[in-house]
Formats: structure tokens, sequence, C-alpha cells
């Protein structure tokens, strides 16, 4: 750490970094694998035109996909204590940290919006798998509890969009206490007699599945999103279990029980305003 | 026959010559040498080498002693803390988990309602406990007697041992995810005193599903943590050869949780750890939750479950 790397290597890369266009014109579809034009893509909220295939969405298009207009107001987070443990693997937490804010620009996994869906209001919370793999930490804590909070004293209905490896191990116990905190936070929401609506999105696993994102009173899960406690590696390695077609996807959870819904993307919009409208007349 | 750690190698040689020693002694050869001094001086160096052994234990060696297949178990906690425990079976939806046991119990005169894991001893008993592994339905069973207790107001009592939620497909097709997301919620939910224990492995969801609760104890050398330090190495180190190194990392001692305010109190050990003398150790607890029970005897249901909610929500928000 010195002068040039922190400060003049930024500054050149800054001024290198073509933002706006991306890398592929073209990308492929991981389903089908046939090239798509990006604007199609975009225009198409990164689902494959050809096969239907459910592409990861970036949090900021998610959040403008559900509201009306696409307009809402961002929640301020809480600042949480940045490394509780002082936790150091290959790499140190901190770095891996900075590393996931440069390249998302920004603090943490969660963003959240005041606005309304189908004309009524609603706080929804967005995973942004890109940071840490949506892993869930103190920060992803907070912001539930936050945005939680927030809905209940706006009146409004609290969905959540989890897209998350589960819990962030580098915050060790702590990422696991999340799991009570979140919960907390859906409880209030709850207790309020607001509607809690859970959209799984590709992928839902580990700690956050098996916390707020299986408790909610409406479970939608988006097409093909891989929804699960333990991962199929985990599973094939320590029970040598054959895995069944289709496990843990989300029409396997709906055959199974665990979902209520599988939506197509350019559904979930007009389905939880129907929903709204059903459970906050 | 007791049963030696790695690390535990010196003292088991120690008292594998004092043992021989008192064989000796029993055969009465009288040759000349006082053995009886020469045992008591063995067993003088053995003591001191456990005792300094265990003062100063690595995480990763705690992880061991932990896992000890000697260590407290809930037929140990049975014996020693509660009397006449009635056992209380299945989910009502699909199978009785033997990985979690319940029912309800007498503690020092009290009736409670138990949960608690179990890992089995022999290996049938283990295999019957699936290793104290829970499925789905265990986490329907501790959710159904919680719900009974908070209807007729007995304190309840969790004890936490598992290596965590069984991996299977079975266990995944029944909604391991949501039965444990619901047993976190109903832990945090019921208005009655809720006291639980981590006696020797607490992990991650499968142990948390039955310890969000008003207070939380740790016996010295149990460990608590989000991941096991092997499946930690394994993906941050891309090799479980680490675990030693993910032990210190993941801060999953007694100590290091008390210092972040994840546990309220520790539970010391009789000198080379709570298998060597259940009884002192499981007195030792009961004189704690008695304590503990005590301390919330003036709050009513509602302030039960306020001070459940606002002890995790403080969490990680009052370092320094």
């Amino acid at each position: 750490m010195n002068w040039i790397s922190n400060y003049v290597r930024p500054k050149i890369q800054a001024l290198v970094q073509k933002s706006d266009v991306p890398e592929n014109l073209w990308v492929p579809c991981g389903n089908c694998g046939k090239m798509v034009f990006h604007r199609d893509l975009e225009r198409n909220a990164q689902v494959c035109p050809h096969c239907e295939h459910h592409m990861k969405l970036d949090v900021i298009s998610r959040l403008e996909s559900l509201f009306d207009d696409g307009k809402y107001k961002t929640i301020n987070m809480p600042e949480v204590e940045a490394d509780p443990l002082k936790f150091k693997d290959k790499k140190k937490y901190p770095e891996r940290l900075k590393d996931a804010r440069s390249k998302t620009k920004r603090d943490d996994v969660i963003v959240a919006g005041l606005g309304k869906i189908g004309g009524r209001k609603a706080v929804v919370a967005a995973f942004d798998f890109k940071f840490m793999g949506g892993s869930m930490g103190m920060a992803v804590g907070e912001a539930i509890v936050k945005a939680a909070e927030t809905a209940v004293v706006q009146n409004a209905a609290f969905i959540v969009v989890p897209a998350s490896g589960g819990a962030r191990m580098q915050e060790g116990i702590l990422s696991l206490m999340q799991m009570s905190r979140t919960t907390i936070g859906v409880d209030m929401v709850k207790e309020a007699g607001l509607p809690y609506i859970v959209i799984l999105t590709d992928p839902t696993t580990g700690g956050v599945s098996a916390s707020f994102a299986m408790l909610g009173d409406i479970q939608i899960a988006e097409p093909g999103s891989l929804v699960c406690f333990a991962g199929a590696r985990v599973i094939e390695e320590t029970i040598r279990e054959k895995l069944p077609e289709g496990f843990q996807r989300a029409e396997y959870l709906l055959d199974h029980g665990m979902v209520d819904m599988v939506v197509h993307r350019k559904d979930i919009p007009s389905t939880i305003g129907k929903i709204l409208d059903h459970l906050m007349n | 026959m007791r049963l030696f750690l790695d690390f535990e190698k010196p003292i088991a040689e120690l008292e594998s010559r004092i043992e021989d020693l008192r064989r000796l002694d029993g055969n009465k050869t009288d040759n000349g040498l006082n053995i009886s001094e020469e045992v008591s001086r063995l067993q003088k160096k053995a003591d001191k080498l456990l005792k300094e052994t265990y003062k100063k234990l690595s995480p990763w060696q705690k992880v061991q002693v932990a896992r000890h297949p000697d260590r407290p178990h809930f037929e140990d906690i049975e014996k020693y803390l509660l009397e006449d425990f009635m056992p209380l079976a299945g989910d009502r939806g699909f199978a009785e988990d033997h990985a979690i046991v319940g029912g309800l119990a007498k503690f020092r005169g009290t009736s409670v309602m138990v949960i608690s894991h179990e890992k089995g001893r022999e290996t049938e008993e283990r295999l019957k406990h699936n290793f104290g592994m829970a499925r789905p339905e265990g986490y329907r069973k501790a959710q159904r007697l919680m719900d009974m207790a908070d209807r007729f107001k007995l304190p309840v009592l969790s004890f936490v041992d598992t290596p965590g939620a069984y991996p299977g497909v079975g266990a995944e097709q029944r909604g391991q995810a949501e039965a444990i997301a619901r047993s976190i919620e109903k832990c945090l939910s019921i208005k009655v005193p809720f006291i639980s224990t981590i006696v020797g492995e607490g992990g991650s969801g499968g142990a948390i599903a039955l310890a969000a609760s008003n207070v939380v104890l740790m016996l010295e050398h149990s460990v608590y943590s989000v991941i096991s330090p092997e499946g930690c190495a394994s993906i941050l180190w891309r090799s479980s050869d680490y675990a030693k190194q993910a032990a210190e990392a993941l801060k999953m001692t007694s100590e290091d949780l008390l210092e972040l305010k994840v546990i309220d109190e520790i539970i010391t050990e009789p000198v080379g750890g709570a298998h060597r003398d259940k009884a002192k150790t499981l007195q030792d607890l009961g004189n704690v939750i008695e304590k503990s029970l005590k301390s919330l005897v003036n709050y009513d249901g509602q302030q039960l479950k306020s001070h459940r909610r606002e002890k995790f929500l403080k969490m990680g928000r009052d370092f320094n």
C-alpha cells in the first residue's frame, strides 16, 4: 500500500476504463447456447428470447422492473463493523470487501427501495449476487432489518428478492446470527399485518434460504432458479446419493410444495400487484 | 478404557504406564521397588501435563474435544440434570427424527420442555441418531414442542450438539431450509423463558435452529460456528487440509464468542474436558441454567419475546 497503488493506479484505471460499452455485444445463453444481442437481452429483462432461460438480472434493473414506472426512493443502509473477526484466509477479508466494492460500486449486497407496485406501497430489498456471491454478513442482516422497519413505518408491503450463496464465512458466527436477526425483521412486518413476499431467484441457498427467504406469506420463484439448503456438490460428496432430475430447481420445489408459484420474470410485477390487491385491501 | 485424542498422546502414554505399574503392584511381586511411590510420581506428572495441555488448547484442538466420542450427550443431561424425562416423538407430518430428542421433564423441581440434539455413541446408536444431523422432521418436532411449551407456559431448555443439518436428497425434498427457518422463527416468537446451551458442536443452521434463545450458554471447550472448519477450508483455501487455520480464523471457541457478545456465559469444564467428569460439568451447567431462569422470572410473556429480539438485534451493533 503506497501512494502509487492507492492514488496513481486508480486514477489511471479510471482514465482507461470504458464503462458504458459492454464487454460483449453478443452474449451466449447459459442454457441453449445461442448468441443473444445484448440490447435484446436488456429489453427482455435478461431472459433468453430463444429458450426463456432466466439469466441473472442486476439489482438496479430488478428494482426498476418491480416498481411502478421504475420509480422508487433508495433506502439508506446503516453502516456496520467492517471486519469483526479480523478474518484472513488466503486473502484478508477487507481486501475481498474492497475488491467487491470496486467491482460493484456498492457498499454491500443489498439495495432496497420504497415505491409503489400496482399502486400500493411496497419496500423491495434485492440482492446483488455479484457482491461476494450475495453472501449474508452483518450488512445484509442490518439491511433486511432496516428495510423491514421501513415497511412497518410506511405501512408498506415487504418484498425480498434474494440471490445468495448463503452466509458470509468471513464474518463467522456473526453471519450465522443474521439468520435470527433477519427473521426478527420479517416477523415485525408480519406482526404489523403487512404482506411479506419472497421472490426466489437463482441461486438462493444456505443460511439465506434457511431463514427469511423461506418465511414469506407468499413464495414466488423464478423459472429454473436453484433454491436449496445444501448444494448438490455437498450432498454428493457427503452422502454419495444420486441426485434426481431437476433437483432443487424452482419447478422441483413447486412439485414438492415448497413454493406457491413459479412465475416468468416479466409477469412478476403484475403478480405482486394482484397479491397486494388481495392482501392490502 | 479412556479414549485419547491425538494431541493427548503424551498423557495417554503416562497413564498407560501408571496402569501397568498398578497391575504389577496388584500382583504383589515384592521385588524391593516402591511401586506406589512411582505411581504417585507419574500420576502427578500426568496431571500436570493434562492441566498444561488443556490450559492452552488451540481452536482446532477444541474442535476435537467438542467432538470427543465421550462428550456429555443427552443421556448424560437426562441423568444429571433432569428428573422424570418423558420423551415426545414425531413431527406429525412424516417421521420421528432421532437426531433431535425432546420431551417433558422436571429440572430442579420445575416442569420444563427439553429439546436436544443426540449424536449417539455406539455405531448402531449413531446410525439411529444420524450422528446428530437432523432432517426437516427434527426441526418440525422442535417447533411442535416449542408451541406446546408456549401453550402451557413451560420454560424451554435446549442442548445443542450437531455437526449441522443433514445434507441429503430426502431432507432437501421435504424442505430442510424451510424447516430450519421456521424453527428459528418459532424460537424467537415463544413467550416463555428459553435457555440454550452449546454442549459440543454448534454446527451452523442446524444449531441456531434450536438456539435463538433468551440466554445462550456454552461449555468451555464446545465450539459454535457458521460452518465446520473443514468446510470453510475447502471453500476458502480450496483444501480441507487447512481446517486448523480455518478453525482459528472462524473464532469459534467459547472465549471468542463471549468476546463477540454472541453468548452470555461460559461453563468451565474440568481439567481434561467435560468427558472426564460429566457429573461435575453438568451440575455446574445446571447451576447456571437455574440462575438464568431466575434472572427471567420477572418478565411476562411479551417481555420475554422482546428480550430475545433485542438481544439478537443488538448483536454486532455494540462492538468496542
